[in-house]
């Protein structure tokens, strides 16, 4: 094992590699973190930056402790990650709304809210729905059309591109090697050690983390592990600069701190990063300027659309191989509400050589089978 | 004024730029008997070489010079053809399926092309020097367009500095005109004479040499021309004074306006944003379309004709744009005679003859494409050079990767201003090449649309059900 | 900066910040401040940096104006029309305007 460079590899440099990897520092490991290059199929570039809790665990209860646990240990993750690198993401969870355009929409809207939470064995968490002039009062410029909708206090948001520049800042500082242009093309086991082959040359490492998004699903197998994968493209708006008009973050609408407004989101089967659907980019604004008429004459600056990162139930996967000891999958779709657990709590694990299972259990993906069979 | 409404829904070319390659294309293609729509984002055609052929208040031809009014054909050919010619139209998305987004006067529109020529024309190269972005400093390109649209002269304590055909031409065109003209800093390397030098004889032997030399005698007898190394516009508001090296030492001159100029590049966006393969043109230090000998892209039916094709000036484009629009004809209609190509293309050989030697010899030096330290890259987002080479140290291969942790590139102007600088400077620290870092990922709009103009667009219910769920 | 070779044009009455300003038909918006005399057009929204119009061609953006209430108008695009009201832009853009 000593013969390794590296005591862990992290496959994959969007935000749940760099997070893995800058929690696996802080426990003492030497990292390396294996990305690919500028062009890469990534997530983390093109997300949403909620830290979000509403909605979370329908059909997994375990997911909305999962993701409040995350919720809670952001702040601190947000500190630490300052006090490292001078860099603020600028966390703020000031409570988030789903809004709702019709009684219909509402409707739908607390039925999921009510089968969300008369799941057995759920963590009790407080989401409201909201008529309109409840919501009124706390947003202020909302459009006519709006009927109401659900609020959680515990909803916040981040500067993702903030967040992700401060976590690869922050393991540079503490060390750890980024290679990009390192595309993983097989991984073996072989004399206690994984060797990862890549275009550039073999990298040796005494674990190995899979972090590489809807690539998981070619990777996994190759150490005896799987992830099944169902990729789909989202697309957002992004306007210019304005002054701070909205405070609480809307699941489909938020402003930055730097004071673009960025509108999502939508889901399409598609795999193709570079394209964009107008039509899908126009029902954006459509809605938007519905949700809001005071933005209807600001000018949209940008369009992103991107490939999310999407298990098959939608649910995150944190595994370890039986037959490859010392291999591990951190494969989720939310890299940001999710990344203080990465790096504080599943990190840890990784470095300690085997998940918590009283924690991560559910996410096994042996539940596929288990579905499968049932 | 043509509104979006009256639009027709498809045609069978779209011309997009109404300088001299759309103009030509135009023309040609309409006359051909093509239904064929020109948009122009500007108040009137002509581009920039031809800017306000049509309305420019400079009635004395000797200013501008006879080169400037060759443009007025071309634009009355183009008005007299049958082409729909809309001024102030903002093209701000394209498609492969050459579906074009269009804006007039708040207004968006799709309209469908069976062909598209993108003839979007160049833009200046960026500048980046100490303070280029304090009020009073300007490009000299942008002098230029007040001159020829508005009437507009220097006034004041004037210093232009840089390099490039376009530079001295703006000086004696300024000079002409009454302007005066306290200095130029030319920032051209003399070194660039030993790579040129092999070229010198084509020179000779095309247009460009007779002209070249006698703008350049018109222009040193009047104005001192200093040879420099560095280059700073300094000043707290606005500028007060520009700051070069020279021979050594470092020298001060109290200066109003400061005009900046190191060339011009391909206007990249709306091609890169519909797909269009492009490659580094090394000579040329700059990205443009990978092409055949049609100007047909790698995408089948867009073409792209003028210097947005590779910088060979305004005469050379308008040829460019008729091979474009006779390719685009023999498409759509084989059967309507067309001119000889043979003819077209000789001239646009001589045309471009020249060329080779002024871009060697007019080729910006390294520390004016690079900067370095506190030196604003992204204007937009103010992005400085050494936040980039940092950066790049850090293991950002790309500009993309760049965008995002830096968010240069990421204002209204889409990296027009700094995506040059941007790839460059992560090829230098990266000691890579520019062709390998690559550029910007683009998307629409390419030009900012309100909110209100993308939400009137119209919509297929599987987009509605892509986002209401 | 900048004075008229030829003041021959048509008058067109703008105001700038409310005050008048002796436009020419055929300016834009961006050229008639800048034959005004007025310094710069607006501060940045990212670190409040006074700004004055780069390129007048329409790439650089450096001329965001508010032209008849409507926020961040490409000055050099915008011919000048009689009464227009152009205010230079402080910052960030107000959302509504």
């Amino acid at each position: 094992m000593a013969a390794s460079d590296y005591d862990v590899a992290v496959v994959g440099g969007g935000l749940v590699g760099v997070a893995t990897a800058w929690g696996l520092a802080r426990e003492g490991c030497r990292v390396v973190v294996l990305d690919e290059g500028d062009r890469a199929v990534r997530a983390s570039r093109g997300n949403f930056a909620l830290v979000w809790v509403q909605s979370k665990g329908l059909g997994l209860p375990q997911y909305a402790g999962w993701t409040i646990r995350s919720s809670n240990a952001w702040g601190g993750f947000a500190q630490t990650l300052k006090e490292e690198t001078g860099l603020d993401v600028s966390f703020q969870r000031p409570g988030g709304f789903h809004l709702a355009l019709s009684e219909k929409e509402l409707e739908g809207r607390a039925n999921i809210l009510k089968r969300l939470h008369n799941q057995p064995g759920i963590v009790d968490y407080k989401t409201e729905i909201m008529n309109r002039s409840q919501v009124a009062k706390m947003l202020p410029d909302i459009g006519p059309e709006v009927v109401g909708g659900s609020f959680c206090p515990l909803d916040g948001h981040v500067n993702s591109l903030r967040l992700f520049r401060t976590l690869h800042t922050a393991v540079k500082a503490r060390g750890v090697s980024y290679l990009p242009s390192h595309r993983v093309e097989t991984i073996i086991k072989e004399g206690g050690e994984f060797r990862l082959a890549t275009a550039q040359g073999e990298i040796r490492a005494g674990k190995v983390a899979l972090a590489a998004g809807n690539a998981n699903m070619r990777l996994a197998p190759m150490v005896g592990l799987e992830a099944p994968m169902r990729p789909e493209r989202g697309q957002i708006v992004v306007t210019e600069r304005l002054r701070p008009f909205l405070i609480h973050p809307v699941v489909t609408l938020r402003q930055t701190d730097e004071g673009t407004v960025m509108i999502g989101d939508s889901k399409e089967e598609s795999t193709d990063p570079a394209g964009l659907t107008l039509g899908v980019s126009a029902t954006e604004a459509e809605r938007a300027v519905r949700l809001f008429p005071l933005l209807a004459n600001v000018n949209v600056v940008r369009t992103w659309s991107a490939i999310r990162v999407m298990t098959q139930d939608g649910f995150p996967i944190y595994d370890e191989s039986k037959t490859h000891p010392g291999a591990f999958t951190v494969c989720c779709h939310s890299g940001v509400t999710l990344a203080a657990n990465h790096a504080l709590t599943v990190a840890p694990m990784i470095a300690r050589g085997a998940l918590d299972a009283s924690l991560v259990a559910p996410f096994s993906a042996r539940r596929f089978h288990v579905q499968a069979v049932g | 004024m043509t509104k979006a409404s009256d639009l027709a829904s498809s045609y069978d070319l779209v011309v997009i730029g109404g300088g001299p390659a759309g103009l030509a294309a135009a023309a040609l293609a309409a006359r051909a008997g093509l239904s064929t729509v020109l948009f122009d984002e500007n108040p009137g055609v002509g581009g920039q070489i031809y800017r306000a052929i049509t309305s420019s208040p400079v009635k004395d031809r000797a200013i501008l010079g006879v080169d400037f009014w060759v443009g007025a054909e071309l634009a009355a050919e183009a008005k007299a053809s049958g082409a729909l010619i809309v001024n102030g139209a903002t093209v701000w998305s394209l498609d492969p399926t050459r579906l074009v987004g269009v804006s007039i006067a708040g207004q968006a529109r799709l309209i469908q092309a069976s062909r598209v020529i993108i003839a979007t024309g160049a833009l200046e190269r960026p500048f980046p020097i100490p303070g280029w972005t304090l009020p009073g400093v300007m490009s000299a390109g942008g002098a230029q367009t007040a001159l020829k649209a508005q009437g507009l002269v220097p006034s004041g304590r004037t210093v232009m500095a840089g390099g490039g055909p376009l530079l001295w031409l703006l000086a004696a065109q300024i000079l002409r005109a009454g302007g005066k003209l306290d200095a130029i800093l030319d920032t051209t390397p003399r070194t660039n004479w030993l790579r040129a030098f092999a070229h010198l004889p084509d020179f000779v032997l095309s247009p460009y040499f007779s002209k070249g030399l006698k703008l350049l005698r018109e222009v040193r007898a009047k104005v001192r021309v200093i040879r420099v190394d560095r280059l700073e516009a300094v000043g707290d508001d606005k500028l007060r004074e520009v700051v070069y090296g020279a021979a050594g030492g470092e020298r001060r001159m109290p200066a109003d306006l400061l005009l900046l100029h190191q060339g011009i590049v391909p206007n990249v966006n709306l091609a890169i944003a519909a797909g269009v393969t492009h490659a580094w043109n090394e000579r040329q230090l700059s990205f443009e379309p990978v092409l055949d000998e049609n100007f047909n892209s790698s995408v089948h039916g867009i073409a792209v004709a003028g210097d947005g094709a590779g910088i060979a000036g305004g005469t050379a484009a308008a040829e460019r744009g008729r091979i474009a629009a006779v390719a685009a004809v023999r498409a759509l209609r084989p059967e309507a005679s067309m001119p000889d190509t043979q003819a077209i293309r000789q001239r646009l050989q001589r045309e471009e003859m020249g060329r080779v030697f002024l871009d060697w010899l007019n080729r910006p030096a390294d520390s004016f494409r690079r900067p370095k330290g506190d030196t604003i890259v992204c204007r937009c987002e103010e992005v400085t050079a050494g936040q980039v080479r940092y950066t790049a140290n850090m293991g950002c291969e790309g500009p993309n990767q760049m965008k995002a942790f830096l968010r240069c590139g990421m204002g209204p102007c889409q990296g027009r201003l700094c995506g040059l600088t941007v790839t460059e400077l992560i090829a230098a620290e990266r000691r890579t090449t520019p062709a390998e870092v690559g550029y910007f990922r683009l998307r629409p709009p390419v030009k900012p649309i309100t909110l209100a103009e993308l939400a009137s667009l119209p919509i297929a219910e599987t987009e509605r059900k892509a986002v209401e769920r | 900066m900048f004075k008229r070779l030829v003041d021959a044009g048509v008058a067109v009455a703008i105001t700038v910040d409310g005050k008048r300003v002796a436009a020419r038909v055929g300016d834009t918006v961006a050229t008639a401040m800048i034959a005004a005399g007025i310094d710069h057009c607006r501060t940045t929204p990212v670190t409040g940096a006074p700004r004055a119009p780069y390129c007048l061609m329409g790439v650089c953006f450096e001329c965001l104006v508010t032209v008849d209430g409507v926020g961040s108008r490409q000055g050099c695009l915008v011919p000048v029309s009689e009464g227009m009201a152009v205010e230079t832009q402080t910052g960030k853009r107000e959302a509504g305007r």
